[in-house]
């Protein structure tokens, strides 16, 4: 993308984020939507700005970001050691990749009771279903990332001697790289989709839990607040894994791709 | 035929000059007498001296390149037998002995081109502290050492194929393994690196095989000319071009150039027009039942 054009497309998406706000602003002050839907901007940020204050707050927090993290490292390690796996035989991409495509497709939120009985209504089950979403994208991308390495250079690095190690480090995994990359970002997403809307659905703890105990007892400025919080902490997880990626993409001659 | 193109049989060399010897290889994809079974190679025996220049020539999908590949170890033949320099090769490359140089698009484009250097030779076991030194030598020997921190995307098609044959050069074998290198550069830049290759190859002595579709390469840069069948592959003849390395371009001046290019057109004519048919039906040749070649 040209300097011009990244200019111009930022201007836009600002330009989206301010009749975005301008709309909340005129739909809540001039009364055409009811307080209880929707509160004015400003109540929402006196509520924010208290609730960061409480320590009720950060232990929710710390609660929800515990159990992503956990789901996370069990979704990525599952599903690039069984996409890896998978991906080194022909036949076994053949036939487990369509299934694993299908099974993506099937709505996992429609087995939660089933987590929870299985896991309790604790963390564990957060955990286990965040986890289990996850698993399908990164697996997804495991499999196409590995599975498509070019032949030639396969076959370039036998003739030069290389052992499977050294193909390994120094061909397929910085071919697979940024198709991983990738995989590992929409995945990290699914997974904090899920757990938020896991403890949304039922839970004891955390951001979700909140929430829906905020909607529940007609707090509508605290229950927005808590949206707010999610919404922020998404926009700076992506912009951060965003740039990371772009990073160790560019450093594995991304330009290739 | 014209009584200036010269044929010699193979099996003609003297014993110890031979870097390389293939004796009746035979391959076959697929199992025998499945319908899928492709006979590619058939009966094929061929010699190249040391310090030689050998082209294979023949028409698509005739098995120049699997014969490549089974001189330099990548694929084990069904049958016979060969041997680089003494050694006999089953499907095991001999990276000491045998580097191949592929299209330019092999170089790995996730590191820099002096990053390729480095890792082309490591893989063949180079130790770390020398590996900078030669990389750098092959790629000034190329006027590339310029580019040595640039990403292969970066460069021309043609200056990415100019640094590929010195990854392939600085390596430091003896025999070189060419599978149309310059099968994705216009005409202008082929003859540019042809010519480079014909001054390499005064000054390196090294032995090398090249695979090409282009009659034109094949005459300006061969010792020898092995000029093969449609599938399945066999060496219909193999025709010398005597004129010593390194060539000038005004060698493609010269009648004889032409001659030599018109007689091989004239041989590979029918081979062409028997693939073509092979691939419109190909039931009626190729399988295993595939008729001989008229």
């Amino acid at each position: 993308m040209s300097r011009s054009t990244t200019f111009s497309a930022r201007l836009i998406q600002l330009g989206f984020i301010a009749v975005f706000g301008a709309a909340w602003y005129w739909s809540t002050t001039t009364g055409s939507v009811s307080k209880l839907f929707l509160p004015e901007p400003a109540a929402v940020w006196l509520a924010f700005s208290r609730l960061v204050t409480t320590g009720q707050f950060w232990s929710a927090v710390r609660v929800t970001l515990a159990t992503i993290a956990q789901a996370y490292v069990i979704a990525l390690v599952a599903g690039i050691l069984a996409g890896y796996l998978v991906s080194r035989s022909r036949f076994l991409t053949d036939v487990l990749e369509p299934i694993i495509a299908g099974l993506f497709t099937i709505p996992i939120t429609l087995f939660f009771p089933m987590f929870i009985l299985f896991f309790g209504i604790g963390t564990g089950s957060k955990i286990a279903y965040g986890a289990t979403y996850a698993f399908f994208p990164i697996a997804l991308n495991t499999i196409a990332s590995f599975a498509n390495v070019e032949a030639h250079f396969l076959r370039a690095a036998r003739s030069m001697g290389a052992s499977r190690w050294d193909t390994f480090r120094h061909v397929l995994v910085p071919s697979a790289l940024p198709v991983l990359l990738n995989g590992m970002r929409i995945g990290f997403f699914i997974c904090f989709a899920a757990v938020l809307g896991g403890e949304t659905l039922s839970s004891v703890a955390g951001v979700g839990r909140n929430i829906a105990l905020a909607a529940e007892l007609m707090e509508p400025a605290r229950m927005y607040a808590w949206i707010a919080f999610v919404v922020l902490t998404a926009i700076t997880l992506n912009l951060l894994l965003s740039s990371f990626e772009a990073r160790a993409s560019a450093k594995g001659g991304g330009a290739w791709q | 035929m014209d009584s200036r193109v010269q044929i010699s049989r193979p099996g003609d060399v003297a014993d110890q000059s031979l870097a390389i010897s293939v004796r009746n290889v035979t391959q076959r994809f697929g199992h025998a007498g499945s319908p899928q079974s492709v006979l590619a190679l058939d009966n094929v025996s061929l010699d190249v001296r040391r310090g030689e220049f050998v082209c294979l020539l023949g028409p698509s999908g005739c098995g120049k390149s699997t014969l490549l590949n089974i001189v330099g170890g990548l694929v084990a033949p069904t049958e016979g037998e060969v041997s680089v320099g003494g050694s006999v090769v089953r499907g095991a490359p001999l990276p000491h002995e045998v580097a191949f140089v592929f299209q330019e698009s092999t170089l790995f484009p996730w590191y820099t081109i002096i990053e390729n250097f480095r890792i082309a030779l490591k893989f063949q076991g180079v130790a770390s502290a020398e590996r900078d030194a030669r990389a750098m030598a092959a790629l000034d020997a190329v006027g590339m050492a310029g580019f040595a921190e640039h990403y292969p995307p970066q460069l021309s098609v043609g200056m990415r194929q100019r640094v590929n044959m010195a990854r392939g050069i600085c390596v430091g074998t003896d025999i070189l393994l060419m599978d149309e290198p310059f099968a994705a550069l216009d005409e202008q830049t082929r003859m540019v690196l042809g010519e480079d290759l014909s001054i390499l190859l005064a000054k390196t002595g090294k032995t090398i095989v090249f695979v090409t579709h282009s009659l034109a390469e094949a005459v300006f840069l061969s010792d020898r000319i092995a000029v093969m069948t449609a599938r399945p592959g066999r060496i219909k003849t193999i025709v010398d071009v005597n004129e010593p390395h390194p060539r000038s371009p005004d060698f493609m001046l010269e009648p004889r150039f032409s001659e030599l290019r018109n007689a091989l057109y004239a041989m590979l004519r029918d081979e062409i027009r028997l693939a073509m048919a092979a691939q419109r039906d190909p039931q009626a040749k190729g399988g295993d039942s595939g008729g001989e070649p008229s």
